[in-house]
């Protein structure tokens, strides 16, 4: 027996569990993918309408920053410079996949059954990775079809499908390590996704300080960019330059990586981490000894996490708005489209944090949701059996975790407005003018999370088995209405489904009570429903 | 006798499983009552219903004088659970755990708690994450003993604990039973059951199908003879309730169901008895008296359906 026996039939078990979730992720990337093409080549069918995009881009930082550089004016390289969301999806599947087959097993305990069968130590990370390694090199192989199906050239869309490949393996073999260090698989993917959050940053400073060269339609990035691996796959500038070197940057990362997480899997017992458990105190305090004080402990630490990365981005967007109307005088392309976001008497700049906190607005909703979630997984998981069993009525245990959730929307809107509000007001000199406005158009986003959180306490109450995925569904439409829905050309009572299409325009227009109101109204009453539902039905113990 | 707990003809439907078929269970005040079936028989699903986490489809449960569903939380102040697989939270430590259940449930003896983690032996510093199933399960334990309560619903507690803590879970029953409370302990170990149970209810596919004390249970079924006798013993095969006869000589051994032991015995001194020993029938025998018949059909299941 060597030390990865068994792997093949661990791969097989693993293909087995993700036989439809791989499949969904695999899917609605490529998808992603198809989509892009047909949209670029309908709006920027000619050449100078495509020239125009890249200066505008190449001159906007926030476009930089939220896209990525530009390289190339053609159809190939306008496609590629599109390619951020493929980046943050592949690597968030990636990531999740490595830890559910590594951590998670040994968390649960499955690892313990499996490792005591004929299997050696290193068959359950190798088997990991092979599955995972494997799903990207299928959306590579899928999304390279696509791009050359759609006429595109040959060179070029190998190198954007392995580009997306290759960011989905760098965030394997990073999981793979985070696996090994900590002993759980909440934390494991914590960590991980902090750090897709840090090499978007990396990228996203890298590249807004880049230097615009070639008459404007190419960026050359700032250092920040090269620690990054999705700043190394829009290196490979496909379509444009296809600097296939970078391929084998990726694979000594990679190889490094997998190095190190093997390493550390023979310096470790089989569920215990890198990093050992301290001990906890032996009583409780007395904040913990009530339901609220449970949700409280059990949330603060999702919480922490969604206020430093909005806080982050609340700073970073802060930062560059006073430049926004320079580049907006520079480029018309750029005006229009911040006036298309926002009113069109308000300034420029106006407009800017206008789009900035509609964006807000739906990222924390995705907190809303995961911290609400927490009461499905609580019963799911079983605790839920042992405090229902003492003297807590359900509407009290719903209330305390749907309070730690609401206030928590707040709390991180209100933060990210502060973050914004203050690097803005410390550049113009006005921060005593800004932070106010700024928390405003945080907190006027609430209502609209509040009425997907409704539908949250509503399917949890209602529908505990199909809960999480009615949750989530629920989120992705707001996003795509949101965020796709004029792209898409989608009628306007499609959008109105979406309560985010309700909100105001925050910091430039005012804030109309009626809407806030109805969407308050209406989170409320799908909270009652749910809290009614919810009292009435069995427990849904998995 | 007042009743603690009164069960009859309780439902209960999953989809189209029925995992309660009129079930019936009555447990005096003050009594150990022993809860008996296999994997899947519904014991579990019993103790829920009871708890108001599930809701029953037809029949009637009466739990300390209340409705189990519409008076929950009156009523679990008045109890203590401990789940037959314990599930915690990861990150908060055993000792935090047990405050927080005890003061969900209103309020626990320091002292009595202090004692129990001496006893049972159980670190309360340790994250959850880090906890045995064994030790998971002793968190619970302590957490539902050291409440000040009368009832103590017990699902399984002692599946995870090695032998020298079920003894001080033992004599941790036994001091609750002198102090006047009631316990329902649903339990595979049958020694356990006999060590601890005045009273037990043996269940079956959601179906009750023994209950009374272990004397009552012993009565209905049979006792191993042995027998010496000076003369060989003959016409033992043509007495009613003889069963498995065995004749070697002067020596027999059988089977015999308790109600016809006074004429099976009236007969052997007919041949002058030298020795003979009896031994009562164990717990474990009754309960595969049960569950016989069940692996028999269980078997008949397996042959119908073809090897894939």
């Amino acid at each position: 027996m060597t030390a990865f026996t068994g792997t093949v039939r661990l791969v097989r078990l693993a293909l087995r569990r993700d036989r439809i979730q791989l499949p969904i992720w695999i899917g609605t990337l490529t998808l992603l993918a198809a989509s892009l093409v047909p949209s670029i080549i309908e709006f920027y069918p000619t050449e100078k309408s495509r020239v125009e995009l890249a200066i505008s881009s190449a001159n906007s930082p926030v476009s930089l920053m939220t896209n990525g550089l530009v390289s190339g004016t053609s159809i190939g390289a306008t496609v590629a410079a599109q390619a951020m969301a493929m980046f943050l999806g592949v690597a968030f599947m990636s990531t999740l996949a490595v830890v559910r087959h590594t951590r998670q097993n040994e968390e649960t305990g499955r690892a313990e059954l499996v490792g005591s069968a004929v299997v050696g130590r290193h068959a359950s990370l190798t088997a990991a990775l092979i599955v995972v390694v494997g799903a990207n090199v299928v959306l590579a192989l899928l999304s390279t079809v696509l791009l050359i199906g759609n006429d595109l050239p040959v060179g070029g869309s190998i190198a954007m499908g392995g580009g997306i490949g290759a960011v989905g393996v760098a965030f394997a073999a990073i999981a793979a390590v985070f696996a090994q260090i900590f002993d759980s698989a909440r934390a494991a993917n914590g960590a991980a996704a902090a750090a897709i959050g840090v090499a978007f940053m990396l990228r996203a400073a890298g590249d807004a300080m880049g230097e615009v060269v070639d008459g404007g339609i190419r960026v050359v990035s700032a250092w920040p960019s090269w620690l990054s691996p999705i700043g190394w796959a829009q290196q490979i500038r496909p379509f444009d330059r296809d600097n296939w070197w970078l391929f084998g940057l990726f694979a000594v990362a990679f190889l490094g990586l997998i190095r190190l997480a093997f390493l550390l899997t023979e310096h470790r017992d089989v569920g215990a981490g890198m990093l050992a458990t301290r001990p906890g105190p032996a009583r409780a305090p007395s904040s913990l000894l009530g339901t609220l004080g449970l949700a409280w402990r059990l949330q603060r630490g999702v919480l922490l996490g969604w206020a430093i990365a909005m806080v982050a981005f609340g700073a970073a967007y802060g930062g560059i708005g006073d430049e926004i109307q320079d580049f907006a005088a520079d480029s018309q392309a750029t005006e229009d489209i911040f006036q298309d976001l926002g009113s069109a008497g308000a300034s420029v700049t106006d407009n800017y944090f206008a789009a900035t906190f509609a964006i807000f607005g739906i990222a924390v909703a995705g907190y809303t949701v995961q911290a609400l979630l927490r009461m499905r997984s609580e019963e799911a998981a079983g605790a839920l059996e042992s405090v229902l069993a003492t003297a807590v009525r359900r509407p009290a245990w719903m209330a305390s975790h749907i309070t730690v959730a609401v206030l928590g929307t707040a709390t991180i809107l209100a933060l990210a407005g502060l973050a914004t509000g203050f690097t803005y007001g410390l550049i113009i000199g006005d921060v005593g003018g800004q932070v106010p406005t700024m928390v405003g158009a945080g907190l006027v986003q609430l209502p609209a999370s509040l009425t997907l959180a409704g539908v949250v306490v509503a399917a949890f109450g209602l529908f505990p088995r199909r809960a999480t995925a009615l949750a989530w569904g629920a989120f992705a439409l707001c996003l795509i209405f949101g965020q796709l829905g004029p792209l898409l050309s989608l009628p306007q009572w499609v959008l109105d489904l979406s309560p985010f299409t309700h909100l105001p325009a925050a910091p430039v227009e005012d804030v109309a009570a009626l809407p806030m109101t109805v969407l308050i109204a209406v989170g409320a009453g799908l909270v009652a429903l749910g809290v009614a539902g919810f009292r009435r039905r069995d427990l849904a113990l998995s | 006798m007042t009743t603690a707990i009164s069960v009859s003809g309780l439902v209960k439907n999953f989809g189209r499983t029925r995992a309660l078929d009129g079930l019936d269970l009555s447990v005096a005040t003050g009594e150990v009552h022993g809860f008996l079936g296999p994997n899947g028989s519904g014991k579990t699903t019993t103790i829920r219903v009871l708890l108001g986490l599930l809701r029953s489809d037809a029949g009637h449960a009466t739990l300390l004088d209340g409705d189990p569903w519409s008076d929950a939380v009156d009523l679990h102040r008045r109890l203590a659970y401990v789940p037959g697989e314990v599930n915690l939270w990861p990150n908060l430590s055993g000792g935090e755990v047990i405050d927080l259940l005890g003061a969900l449930r209103g309020g626990l003896d320091p002292k009595r708690r202090a004692e129990l983690l001496e006893r049972f032996d159980l670190d309360p510093t340790k994250k959850s994450r880090t906890y045995s199933k064994g030790n998971r399960q002793k968190v619970a334990v302590v957490a539902a003993f050291a409440s000040e309560v009368e009832l103590f619903i017990l699902d399984e507690p002692t599946s995870g604990l090695d032998p020298l803590m079920e003894s001080v879970f033992q004599d941790c029953v036994n001091e609750l039973k002198e102090d006047g409370k009631t316990i329902l302990l649903s339990s595979h170990v049958l020694a356990e059951v006999e060590a601890l149970c005045d009273r037990v209810s043996i269940i079956r596919l959601g179906k009750t199908v023994e209950s009374g004390t272990l004397a009552e249970l012993r009565h209905l079924t049979r006792t191993a003879i042995t027998v010496d006798t000076a003369r060989p013993p003959s016409g033992l095969e043509q007495l009613a309730g003889v069963h498995n006869l065995e004749i070697d000589g002067t020596h027999a051994a059988f089977d015999v169901d308790s109600h016809e032991l006074g004429r099976v015995l009236e007969r052997l001194t007919t041949f002058d008895v030298r020795a003979l020993t009896s031994a009562p029938p164990t717990l474990e025998e009754l309960f595969l008296r049960h569950y016989g018949d069940e692996l028999a059909v269980e078997r008949e299941n397996h042959e119908e359906v073809p090897l894939r």
